[in-house]
Parts: C-alpha cells; sequence; structure tokens
C-alpha cells in the first residue's frame, strides 16, 4: 500500500518532465498532474509495475475548468475562449489496496488527450461519453462516437459551461 | 454445393420487454449464432450532470433518486457521503445507523426486482409475483418512514429528513421474520430448478481478469470469483460494525462467473443484508436526526470522488468544487454504465436467446446508465 507522494515519487523518477506536479489541499483528494499526450504510458506503467498493480480505473471524468477569457459574441451569447478542459482519472489497486487520481489538463480549443481505452476497457464508454460532453478527442480510441446524445447531434457539447441550446434539432424546436 | 451465409444485423429494442428500460441492442448475427453485440445507449438521458450545475447541492439529491429508480436510497446515500467527506461534516451516530438499514433494505428491494425479472426475461413468471410481494413490503416501511414509496429524498446532507417511525423497529423485525422462509422459497422455485439451471449455468462466462479490466463491480464482479466489496474494503458510515460475509462465485452449478452464479450471488447477498439489518437494529443508539444538517451548504473548494456499494456495484461520485453554493461539475460512474460495456464480450458465440438471459444475470437500469 502507498501513498500519493511515494507513487508521485516513483513516478517522477520514471517518467520526469511528464509527471508535471502533486497537488494536495485537505479535505480535497490530492491528484497528480501528468502531460495529456503521454497519460497512456503513464497508465501502462500504472497498471503493470507489480508494486503499483493499477489493475482497475474507477471512473474517467471530463471536467469545464472555464478558465478562459469570457467574450461576447455576434449574437450577444457569453462564450468562453482559451483556457483549459481537465480529465481526471481515478484509479485502484484490488491487490494493493492504494488508489491514486490523475489529472490531465489540455487546451480549451484543441483539446487532445491519448486514450488510455488499450490500458483499461473500462476507459471505452467513458471516453466517448467525455468526448460526447465536451469534445475532448482521445487519440487512438478505436470508436471515438458520441455515447449519450444522438449520433448526429450538431449542437456543440453540452457539459461545456459555455453552451447554448441550438434552436432547431432536425427541424423539430429544441427549446420547449 | 455449399449453402450461402451472410451475417445478419437484428435490432432488438429500443422498444423490448427484457431490455428493462429503453436500449438498443444491435445484433450482428450468423444464423442463431451471436457474433457480436453493439448497445445504443441515451434513450433516458435527462441531462442529470447539467441540471447539478445549476442547482444548489440540497436540490441535487431528488435528481440522484432518479437515476437508479429501483435503489434511491442507495443513490443518495452515495451523494451525501460524498458531500459530507468534502464538507468534513460529523454525523450522529443514530444518522448512520439509520442510513445503514435503509441501503440494505433497499438492496434487497432492488435484488428481488433483479431476480424476479430475470426470472420472467427466461420464461418462469411466478417468481417474479413471488418477489414483487415481497418488494411491496419493503416499500411499506419506507412509506411510513418517509412518505415515499419510490423516490424518497430522505437522506439529507448531515442527516436523514425524518427520524424512524415509532412501529419502524418492529415492522422491520417481522418482515425479516418473515422474509426468511420465503427466501427458502424463492430457492426452490427458481434457483435451484433444472430448467433454470439448463438456461443460466456455462451461459455468459466472464473471467475475473476480463471484469476487473471492463471495471465491473458489485454482484457481477463477485460472481467471477473476486472477492471485493466496498462495504468491506473502502468501509464507508459504519459498515465496519458488523458481522457479514462477502459471498463469491464459486461456479457451483457450472463455471465461475456465469449467470448462474452472477444470480446466485444476489440471493446470498440477500440474506448478508438480513443479517446487517438485524445487527444495526440491535444496536441502533438514540438521538437526533437533524442536529448535524447544515443551513447553508457551501463546501470548500476542491474535488472528491466517494462511491459506495450499490445493488448494481460501485456507485461513485465526483464533485468539484468552486466553493460556491452551486457544483461546478458532477460526474456520475454508473455501475449499470460500466457493467454494459462488457455486454457485447459476454454474447459472443452464445445464441440468440442466451442475449436476454446474459442481459438479465447483469442487472442493468438504463435510468442511471443514460442519467
Amino acid at each position: 500500500m502507498k501513498n500519493a507522494e511515494e507513487i508521485f515519487e516513483i513516478l517522477k523518477a520514471k517518467f520526469g518532465e511528464v509527471i508535471i506536479e502533486l497537488i494536495s489541499d485537505k479535505p480535497a483528494e490530492s491528484y497528480i498532474t501528468v502531460a495529456p499526450l503521454e497519460i497512456d504510458k503513464v497508465c501502462l506503467f500504472l497498471r503493470d509495475e507489480d508494486e503499483l498493480d493499477f489493475k482497475s480505473l474507477m471512473n474517467l471524468s471530463g471536467v469545464d475548468d472555464a478558465n478562459g477569457e469570457k467574450v461576447k459574441d455576434e449574437n450577444d451569447n457569453e462564450i468562453i475562449q482559451g483556457g483549459t478542459l481537465s480529465v481526471f482519472y481515478h484509479l485502484e489497486s484490488i491487490n494493493q489496496k492504494h488508489k491514486i487520481t490523475l489529472k490531465v489538463s489540455t487546451d480549451r480549443d484543441n483539446p487532445e488527450v491519448a486514450s488510455v481505452e488499450e490500458v483499461w476497457r473500462a476507459a471505452d464508454w467513458h471516453e466517448r461519453e467525455a468526448y460526447d460532453m465536451f469534445g475532448i478527442k482521445f487519440l487512438n480510441h478505436h470508436n471515438l462516437i458520441r455515447i449519450l446524445m444522438p449520433y448526429d447531434w450538431e449542437g456543440g457539447y453540452p457539459l461545456r459551461k459555455d453552451y447554448q441550446n441550438p434552436e432547431f434539432y432536425k427541424g423539430m424546436k429544441v427549446p420547449y | 454445393m455449399a449453402l450461402k451465409t451472410e451475417e445478419m444485423v437484428l435490432n432488438m429494442g429500443p422498444q423490448h420487454p427484457s431490455t428493462h428500460g429503453v436500449l438498443r441492442l444491435e445484433l450482428v448475427i450468423e444464423g442463431e449464432l451471436i457474433k457480436d453485440v453493439i448497445p445504443h445507449i441515451g434513450y433516458l438521458h435527462r441531462c442529470f450532470e447539467k441540471h447539478c450545475e445549476v442547482m444548489t447541492y440540497p436540490q441535487i439529491i431528488p435528481y440522484t433518486d432518479r437515476m437508479d429508480y429501483l435503489a434511491s436510497m442507495s443513490n443518495e446515500f452515495g451523494y451525501v457521503v460524498a458531500m459530507e467527506r468534502l464538507m468534513g461534516i460529523e454525523l450522529p451516530e443514530r444518522v448512520e445507523y439509520i442510513r445503514v438499514i435503509m441501503a440494505e433494505l433497499q438492496r434487497i428491494a432492488s435484488h428481488l426486482v433483479a431476480l424476479g425479472t430475470y426470472g420472467a426475461d427466461i420464461g418462469a413468471f411466478t417468481p417474479f409475483l413471488f418477489c414483487f410481494r415481497d418488494r411491496e413490503k419493503i416499500l411499506n416501511l419506507f412509506e411510513i418512514t418517509c412518505g415515499a414509496r419510490l423516490l424518497y429524498n430522505y437522506m439529507w446532507i448531515g442527516g436523514v429528513s425524518h427520524d424512524l417511525h415509532p412501529d419502524f423497529i418492529r415492522l422491520t423485525k417481522a418482515f425479516i421474520k418473515e422474509f426468511r422462509p420465503n427466501l427458502k422459497e424463492l430457492n426452490d422455485l427458481l434457483t435451484f430448478n433444472q430448467i433454470f439451471i439448463d438456461r443460466t449455468a456455462n451461459v455468459g462466462i466472464l473471467p475475473a481478469e476480463t471484469a476487473i479490466n471492463y471495471g465491473i463491480t458489485g454482484p457481477n464482479l463477485r460472481a467471477s470469483g473476486v472477492n471485493w466489496d466496498l462495504r468491506i474494503n473502502d468501509p464507508y458510515s459504519v459498515y465496519d460494525r458488523f458481522d457479514f460475509t462477502i459471498p463469491v462465485g464459486n461456479g457451483e452449478k457450472g463455471t465461475v462467473g456465469d449467470c448462474w452464479d452472477r444470480y446466485y450471488m444476489r440471493i446470498l447477498e440477500m440474506e448478508e443484508s438480513l443479517k446487517i439489518i438485524e445487527q444495526a437494529i440491535d444496536q441502533i443508539p438514540d438521538g437526533d436526526v437533524s442536529s448535524a444538517i447544515p443551513k447553508r451548504v457551501k463546501p470548500p473548494e476542491g474535488q472528491i470522488y466517494a462511491r459506495v456499494e450499490n445493488p448494481r456495484g460501485e456507485l461513485g461520485y465526483f464533485i468539484v468544487s468552486n466553493g460556491s453554493l452551486n457544483p461546478a461539475r458532477v460526474k456520475v460512474r454508473a455501475p449499470s454504465f460500466v457493467n454494459m460495456e462488457v455486454f457485447g464480450e459476454l454474447c459472443k458465440g452464445h445464441l440468440v436467446a442466451d442475449v436476454v438471459a446474459i442481459l438479465g444475470s447483469i442487472d442493468i437500469v438504463l435510468g442511471e446508465i443514460d442519467r
């Protein structure tokens, strides 16, 4: 059983620059921030290293940090420019009985994160959901299509903070 | 001359009695054999997570009820546990015991629906009525507690909405006494029925390694032989004070991790839940159930992931707070959502009729898959 500091040290020694920092502020959980395009390698290491043994992915969640610049578009709606979108990974080891949270932040205007679907099959639908809701592109995902929204939804990504309901979907009025 | 064969796509659902809700399965079949199954979900998407961002923290509780509508108490439990950890609220002992009693009663009620409908799915209709008869008694207990039978809004951040009804303990004891023999009746009627065993044993085998990689939790994981239950392995509330065991699948009628094992785990879990309720009723202290409810719910900035053992598996709430009255993000890790992913894998190589048997054994609720 290892705590977040020990896991951070192991990762830092192995990956160097890719592992950015360990953030711990009680009572919230501590988490390790990782470079978005290298997360798949870090996760593979976390899964296969015997002393870490993170065989299961509990949860994967997209978050809109909404830390960009708020501007008005041509229809006078407030939209957010720049800033970041984040993905949180909650990992767990059933044998070693420890947990860790990873976070990657990616550019909001071109959100790209390496997919961990090959590492844990559980990530497949979670990543599709994050793509569906936030538009985060998971590189190398085998089937990155919408999951909860209609497949042909063109109204944007609903869980982004500046999401506007489209007026029509296939000729049907959307706001009721 | 060889006969020409080709694959065919068959749509099952969205409206189909055995999909337990609105789910469309795209079956790729070759004759009677399943080549692939592609589940299409989202028909019940109600934007739960988007709603959360415009509501205050206590207002979210009624919405959590509506995700897994067969286990509303357990859904509330997960949410309030997450919020209390984030805010650092100490609970009165009585509240913890009440919550455990409710969650375990809910587990029995939920498993009864799962088992009853499973029987009905594959052709045994009578057990369904037996199960619903018993579930009704649990719903009556909930009704005298908080006035609602399905969607309770009972567990609040820092407490519960009402103290136990004066008759609750007596009626619960009576229920346990009645229910134990009924469980045996259900075993005689369905569990050890040879026709039922033939339909379910050695069907849809889920090996432990695959289950863990797919993130399967709850009775489905334990049926594959993995001893993992959050009530023991990551204890929350007062579960560490009770004496109970975690049933694990051993392939009694077929192979470890087959449909029969997944079914049987739920039967065994109901017995364990009865034990927990009995102990909780004996130990429950007196006290005020609303003393720790905060007047204003304004958690500090930060994020938390808290999880509880729902009847269907690990129910996790990931809550990001920005220090205001509304959450910045609520993500629900719904057990059915994750358990459903492995479904296509389980069906490959089986017959069309087995799809229904496998789906029923996973025990999904579309309300929480689509949220």
